[in-house]
């Protein structure tokens, strides 16, 4: 069996099947790992007790105990998801020795469904970036040219899926940090609807736009890891108690007669690279021929998406982060005499040593904008703004059943290029933080390449809970996709 | 424009010590990140009511049951200091 190209299903039938056993799975993407991790910085930490884990898969079946449908399939988990008795760190200096005495949610079901953690993977500081450069554990690298960035947040979870270095992985996404990375590194990204997935267990960074998803190689996968990580859980209020449908088996490719959206406000103006615009027109061309209809739509607050995003991030950051203070966890500065120091000093000398420059800049930003005097005319006004952004949205889906766009303004850049410049690093993100805005599913799927060879994504948005529509969308493009079966020279 | 005043205030606001370099950094770059959000300011948004969570709908409160899940011991472990199962923090009155 080849375990490179295997789907999940694959895999999982052949464990069941005692066809390979779930540790001969594991032990191949571990040695794998190995082999390309010091090259890439993909994980931070391994799982020491993967094969063990994987072992106890292989004993269930042997009994003849029921298992699930990711039998025996190594996932890569991003860092920002605790891991029972596994380091979690968030790729910060401030939980740089945390051991969480519980999984997260996503965790538990993989677990639940036979799937089997090897590790954890890099992120920005608190999933705050777009390059993975932020991050306490060092700059990860994209597999398809190491000067280049991965993306972010998510950037470790897409560089080791593209170099195969995990069967899957998960990531988050708050304002483009599954769709961004996954587009950069040539792999399929989705990010629920909000309340689809539950965030028990997740380091919250903006509690309403942070949802996990999936970071996986083919629509397929994706579908079926979806339909293990969705629904309503009892941890988390903000989880959906609608029914998750059966994502993988209603997979359909045949979407003739759908109605596609563009919008008019994601027109280029300059704005897009040449490249990234060609390989979006292509699509487009191809969706047609495929017989969707295309249909001109408008949600004009897109406009205003990042000020948008940016405000109300940074503002349920400063809020969440406010936790790390050196007494319950985590890192704590050192103070000589602790009965001889002021509790304020204590608070900002630990926080001011243990955060990161970004994770400074945003939580100064949301103090700000949250402060007296300043509340108004910033956080309140962002939030009034935000719901006619999703009044808009729910409009024009009267209209269409997806919306299709390029993923970002550039293919990934290089290392180094954008950390100066937070503005422009921001503005990257112009077509995926009104998605996180408004609550709605969107995903990332591979579709072209730059003439340097590094991947293009085109991304699909669906109304509320319409995660199917775009999965079918994205698995006709991944069809007809110019870069189908392309893989980087590491692979 | 975000003054070095203002920086101060901010700062001790959210309890973080920032040296004096990262606090002129800081004021050129959320000016000019604020000043980007100004565009939001033009915005009619007379009698809309603020958005704050995408699912409005249907808030779950679970059953207000006690459930055996962590103990305390499991809970300190993670504390940089501690005396037993209490966590050792500077005076506080």
């Amino acid at each position: 069996m080849d375990l490179l190209q295997a789907s999940f299903k694959n895999v999982s039938d052949a464990v069941q099947a005692k066809k390979i056993s779930a540790k001969e799975v594991t032990q191949f993407f571990l040695n794998r790992a190995e082999k390309l991790n010091p090259t890439l910085n993909a994980y931070i930490l391994m799982n020491n007790k993967a094969l063990q884990e994987a072992e106890s898969v292989d004993q269930k079946i042997k009994r003849g105990e029921a298992v699930g449908p990711l039998a025996g399939v190594s996932f890569g988990i991003k860092d920002l998801l605790c891991t029972k008795d596994i380091r979690t760190t968030a790729c910060s200096k401030i939980l740089e020795n945390f051991i969480p005495p519980y999984d997260a949610t996503v965790v538990a079901r993989l677990k639940k469904a036979g799937a089997v953690v090897l590790g954890k993977l890099n992120l920005d500081e608190f999933a705050m970036g777009s390059s993975n450069e932020t991050s306490y554990f060092g700059k990860c690298k994209n597999p398809w040219n190491p000067e280049y960035v991965p993306g972010g947040s998510s950037g470790g979870s897409a560089s080791a899926q593209a170099a195969r270095i995990a069967m899957g992985t998960i990531g988050t996404d708050t304002g483009g940090s599954i769709r961004q990375p996954s587009n950069f590194c040539g792999i399929v990204g989705i990010k629920p609807t909000y309340g689809r997935v539950s965030r028990y267990g997740i380091i919250a960074f903006a509690s309403s736009l942070d949802q996990a998803g999936p970071m996986v190689s083919t629509v397929e996968d994706a579908a079926l890891t979806l339909e293990v990580i969705c629904g309503h859980d009892e941890k988390d209020s903000t989880t959906s108690a609608k029914k998750v449908p059966e994502f993988s088996k209603n997979l359909n490719k045949n979407i003739k007669g759908m109605k596609i959206g563009i919008l008019k406000e994601y027109e280029s103006k300059g704005r897009v690279n040449p490249e990234v615009e060609k390989t979006y027109f292509t699509a487009v061309e191809t969706l047609k021929k495929l017989g969707a209809e295309i249909v001109d739509i408008s949600v004009p607050m897109t406009e205003f998406a990042v000020p948008m995003y940016y405000l109300i991030a940074a503002s349920e950051a400063s809020s969440n982060l406010a936790r790390y203070d050196g007494v319950k966890y985590g890192f704590r500065a050192e103070i000589k005499d602790l009965s001889h120091t002021s509790l304020e000093d204590f608070y900002s000398q630990t926080r001011g040593e243990g955060f990161g420059t970004e994770v400074k800049r945003r939580i100064m930003l949301g103090t700000y904008c949250l402060s007296s005097g300043y509340y108004d005319a910033y956080y309140n006004k962002a939030c009034q703004v935000r719901r006619i952004l999703k009044d808009q949205y729910t409009e024009a889906f009267k209209k269409c059943d997806a919306i299709v766009s390029p993923v970002t303004t550039t293919a990934a850049f290089k290392i180094g290029e954008k950390v100066y410049d937070p503005l422009t690093m921001y503005l990257n993100d112009i077509f995926t933080t009104s998605t996180n805005l408004a609550g709605l599913p969107g995903m990332s799927v591979p579709f072209g390449q730059t003439q340097t060879g590094m991947p293009i994504g085109i991304q699909l948005t669906g109304a509320h809970f319409e995660e199917q529509k775009i999965l079918n969308i994205a698995a006709a493009l991944e069809e007809a996709s110019l870069v189908k079966g392309k893989t980087p020279n590491v692979y | 424009m975000i003054d070095q005043k203002t920086i101060q205030h901010i700062a001790k606001l959210a309890r973080l010590k920032v040296t004096p370099e990262e606090a002129t950094l800081y004021g050129d770059q959320l000016t000019k990140v604020l000043s980007h959000f100004q565009k939001i300011s033009e915005i009619d948004t007379t009698g809309i009511e603020p958005l704050v969570t995408p699912t409005e709908i249907e808030i779950y409160l679970r059953p207000d049951e006690v459930k055996k899940e962590n103990t305390a011991e499991e809970m300190v472990i993670n504390a940089p200091e501690k005396a037993g199962n209490l966590f050792k923090v500077p005076p506080v009155v």
